[in-house]
């Protein structure tokens, strides 16, 4: 038993990253007496400790920093809140109402807390949850992998990776290469656009790596260190392509695993936890926010969204949120809509703490009309345009109050 | 050691290939008193056919009666029961349903479960579709009928051959990686194996090669009597999660050439599907197949139609080593103090105890003597499952590493360390399971990274091929 680690606390907070340092810091400044950030790396920060590269940090400090830097500003405000930084502490269990395991270097402990924050953060998918073919030699990395590698340890993986992915993160995989000296040999992407908004796709030009859309990589060669990857481009043909890596970037899934072995309910559509909107669990006393409810948004988004949870929970420590009710259940009734969030709306919108707008997602590129439907009737219909991996919202005043039953959002495409 | 590095002075037996055949004979031989050096081409040990299996120790219940096959499995099954805690190797006794979805299949079950009968697995049950899906509620609707063989059991597949060559060692035996027996000349006392590192002097050679059994033979003994068909089989492995929908390994009706997609769930907690069977002519590439991968997830979701939305952890392919023979091919040459061990396709992991003991047999009958050590060293493999007590929940354990499957400092420091050390990332993830997990890496490739650094022959960074 590790003999510091207190044994209750009023809020645990698991992951030390953007969403879990702000909420540290909301709680403290609200006056809540015992916070204990649970963090199962060596140091807090999150994931922006290894992003080396700008513009972390206008909205939480208003200035440009790069990742490590931000990380850092975040831990040290955290720590002068006055809130318990634990590192490598892993949360082994959530167990009812509050109760958690842990596993550290001096053995298991368990802490009792009041209420406990799940702020765990995202990682990207697998090179095998794609089912990409071929063999498997070393060198197949996820940029939070070659970030790691790179930033955190100055491992240079490979000099001729293949990149594959264009999200907002394979832009950052290309910064990566370029502090270490690699040259990707493509940046390649299934879909016929770049998935990034608009001035990340000038970066390979700049850079000069050939921009490959509208082609899969199929299969990956090499026995002891990748060799080459085979594409299939747009007409259909497949060429094989020398690299010695590949980095498998985006694709993010919510980092859910304990939220998935517990008693929590976990909506099938995000990856992460069922919430209301206080950001509050199937069980009253696990509140989550940041990345692990959704992938994936930015490090000042989450950031934000843990300040918001840390004041909820303050308040609801202190004065006691609405009790949950069943109230409206979003559901999606189109392979359009990837996810909405909260899940659960039971509170009107003008309710203290409660969420706003409602966040979206789409899987595809969407044109065409966002209608709601509750109880077989069309409460509205409005015209609806949007691209996957950005970020949409709509006011939950939009859905009526004191409703119960489920909340239809349907999509109607316009022929292409 | 001699000159060239390798240990000198003339072994009882040499093993030719360090796979849970050869490693299990290694110990056999050990066991009774022999010298033996173990002899692997690769980097490391288990890198061919034992590298990629679904990790299911059979009770023999569906092997031709009568068959090699069946007495090795049986020998095999009966001796790991027994010595598994001693060398702390984890067993889930999952046992085992055989299902049929067709007419065709539904009228296969009574000859099956006759066979498993002949083959001495008494307690074979039949079971109707909704008895099945009581036991099994996961299963889909469709299914006809079942029977149940309630001592097939899931095993590890590699801390059990690592425990084997670990306990040969740990009692005198050498391993020699990195090592390939190139020719070799047997002069009526001794032979004399030439290797990519120099000579080996070796009473008995017992050729165990596995993937490359038949070159072995014909380089040695100039002659092959049998032809390795390599026969890939992929796999697909889901997140935890699912294996909560199915407690019972779950069988097809087999085929003539193959015990057919098997779902079931590993020692780790995840569950797989697979494998395939495909021949094809390489004996050192298993590529995986994206349209493949597909069809099994594919298959496991018709099964378990739970399936359909679980994650998927990693993707793996195997060959085995299939011979024109159904049977396995193990005999010795009389004159030349030599033994095959080949032709073990897709059950050596069940059989490997049994292989061993049969194969020391034929070497006693070669003029091999056996003198059983009266008090041999058990080593205590790393409890690596969550039915022993884990690192992660004892002291001085470092921190964990490998977040998705709850690996070590420490637990990775000692695996780094002592006769058995990896030289490759592959060797290590076989030894702990770093990078096993959902993230693949994601996490931990850092840490991992640097830990290694200048460890491993084949590093996790730089850009050489070393083959």
């Amino acid at each position: 038993m590790p003999a510091d680690l207190p044994d209750s606390c009023d809020v645990a907070i698991v992951g030390g990253g953007p969403a879990g340092l702000a909420a540290a810091v909301a709680l403290r400044k609200q006056g809540i007496a015992s916070v204990v950030v649970l963090e199962r790396e060596p140091q807090a920060g999150g994931i922006p400790r290894h992003c080396g590269h700008f513009p972390f940090g206008m909205r939480e400090f208003r200035r440009l920093l790069r990742g490590p830097d931000y990380a850092a500003r975040l831990v040290a405000r955290a720590v002068r809140s006055g809130a318990d930084i634990r590192t490598s502490v892993t949360v082994t269990a959530l167990n009812l109402g509050g109760r958690l395991s842990l596993s550290t270097p001096d053995g298991i402990a368990e802490l009792k807390a009041k209420r406990v924050l799940l702020a765990t953060g995202v990682r990207e998918k697998s090179r095998a949850a794609r089912l990409i073919g071929g063999e498997k030699p070393g060198g197949v990395l996820s940029t939070g992998a070659l970030q790691g590698m790179i930033y955190l340890k100055g491992e240079k993986p490979f000099s001729r990776p293949v990149v594959l992915g264009t999200e907002l993160v394979a832009f950052s995989s290309l910064l990566t290469c370029r502090h270490m000296g690699i040259r990707p040999v493509a940046m390649v992407e299934p879909a016929a656009t770049v998935t990034a908004r608009w001035p990340a796709r000038l970066l390979p030009k700049l850079l000069r790596i050939p921009l490959m859309l509208g082609t899969e990589l199929t299969a990956i060669h090499g026995k002891s260190r990748v060799t080459g990857v085979d594409l299939v481009g747009p007409d259909g043909k497949t060429r094989h392509v020398e690299a010695d890596g590949v980095i498998v970037t985006g694709g993010f899934v919510p980092e859910s695993s304990l939220l998935k072995a517990s008693h929590l309910a976990v909506d099938p559509a995000s990856g992460g936890p069922d919430i209301d909107q206080f950001g509050r669990c199937s069980d009253p006393a696990y509140f989550a926010a940041g990345n692990l409810l959704r992938a994936v948004e930015t490090a000042g988004w989450s950031w934000a969204e843990g300040r918001r949870a840390g004041r909820t929970i303050a308040y609801d420590l202190k004065t006691g949120l609405l009790a949950p009710k069943p109230g409206l259940r979003v559901a999606l009734h189109s392979s359009a809509l990837k996810y909405a969030l909260p899940q659960r709306i039971a509170y009107s919108a003008n309710s203290p703490w409660s969420a706003k707008v409602l966040q979206f997602r789409v899987t595809r590129p969407v044109n065409g009309r966002l209608s709601l439907r509750l109880d077989g009737k069309t409460l509205w219909s409005k015209p609806f345009a949007a691209l996957p991996e950005r970020r949409i919202t709509l006011p939950i005043s939009m859905l009526p109050d004191g409703r119960e039953g489920l909340a239809e959002f349907h999509i109607q495409e316009e022929a292409q | 050691m001699s000159r060239d590095g390798l240990p000198s002075g003339v072994f009882d037996v040499a093993v030719i290939g360090a796979g849970v055949i050869g490693c299990a004979i290694a110990r056999r031989f050990t066991l009774e008193g022999a010298r033996v050096i173990v002899i692997e081409k690769a980097l490391d040990i288990l890198d061919g056919a034992s590298k990629g299996n679904s990790a299911i120790l059979h009770t023999g219940f569906d092997a031709p009666p009568g068959s090699l096959e069946l007495a090795c499995i049986k020998a095999g099954y009966a001796e790991y029961l027994q010595i598994h805690e001693r060398l702390n190797l984890p067993l889930l006794r999952s046992g085992a349903m055989v299902l049929a979805w067709t007419e065709e299949q539904e009228a296969a079950l009574p000859a099956l479960m006759e066979q498993a009968r002949t083959n001495g697995i008494a307690d074979v049950q039949a079971l109707t579709a909704r008895e099945a899906r009581e036991l099994e509620p996961g299963i889909a609707d469709t299914l006809r009928a079942a029977f149940r063989v309630p001592r097939e059991y899931l095993v590890d597949p590699w801390s059990a051959p690592h425990a084997y060559l670990l306990q040969a060692i740990e009692n005198g035996a050498v391993l020699q990686r990195n090592c390939e027996v190139t020719g070799g000349i047997y002069d009526g006392v001794a032979w004399r194996l030439d290797t990519s590192l120099g000579g080996i002097e070796a009473r008995l050679v017992v050729n165990a090669a596995g993937l490359y059994g038949d070159i072995v033979d014909e380089r040695l003994t100039g002659r092959r009597d049998f032809h390795i068909k390599p026969r890939k089989g992929q796999f697909v492995v889901y997140d935890k999660p699912a294996a909560r929908l199915a407690a019972h390994i779950l069988l097809p009706v087999p085929s003539k050439t193959t015990k057919g997609i098997v779902v079931c769930r590993t020692i780790y907690g995840n569950l797989l599907v697979g494998p395939t069977a495909e021949e094809q002519e390489a004996r050192d590439i298993a590529e995986l197949s994206p349209k493949v991968l597909a069809s099994l997830r594919h298959r496991g979701e018709e099964i378990l139609p739970g399936l359909a939305g679980e994650d998927v952890t990693a993707i793996y392919a195997g060959l085995r080593p299939a011979t024109e023979y159904k049977d396995y091919k193990i005999r010795a040459r009389e004159g030349q103090a030599y033994i095959t061990a080949g032709g073990i396709r897709s059950t050596g992991l069940s059989s490997a105890l049994g292989v061993a003991r049969y194969v020391q047999a034929l070497a006693v009958r070669l003029g091999i003597p056996a003198r059983t050590m009266p008090d041999p060293a058990w080593p205590r493999l790393p409890a690596m499952t969550d039915e022993g007590k884990r690192d992660w929940q004892c002291a001085g354990n470092g921190g964990i590493v490998c977040h998705c499957e709850l690996v070590t400092r420490r637990e990775i420091e000692q695996a780094m360390t002592g006769p058995l050390a990896p030289q490759t990332l592959g060797g290590l993830k076989r030894r702990t399971r770093v990078t096993m997990g959902r993230c693949q890496g994601f996490y931990c490739s850092a840490d991992l990274a640097e830990m290694t650094r200048d460890r491993l022959t084949v590093g996790m960074t730089g850009s050489a091929d070393a083959g």
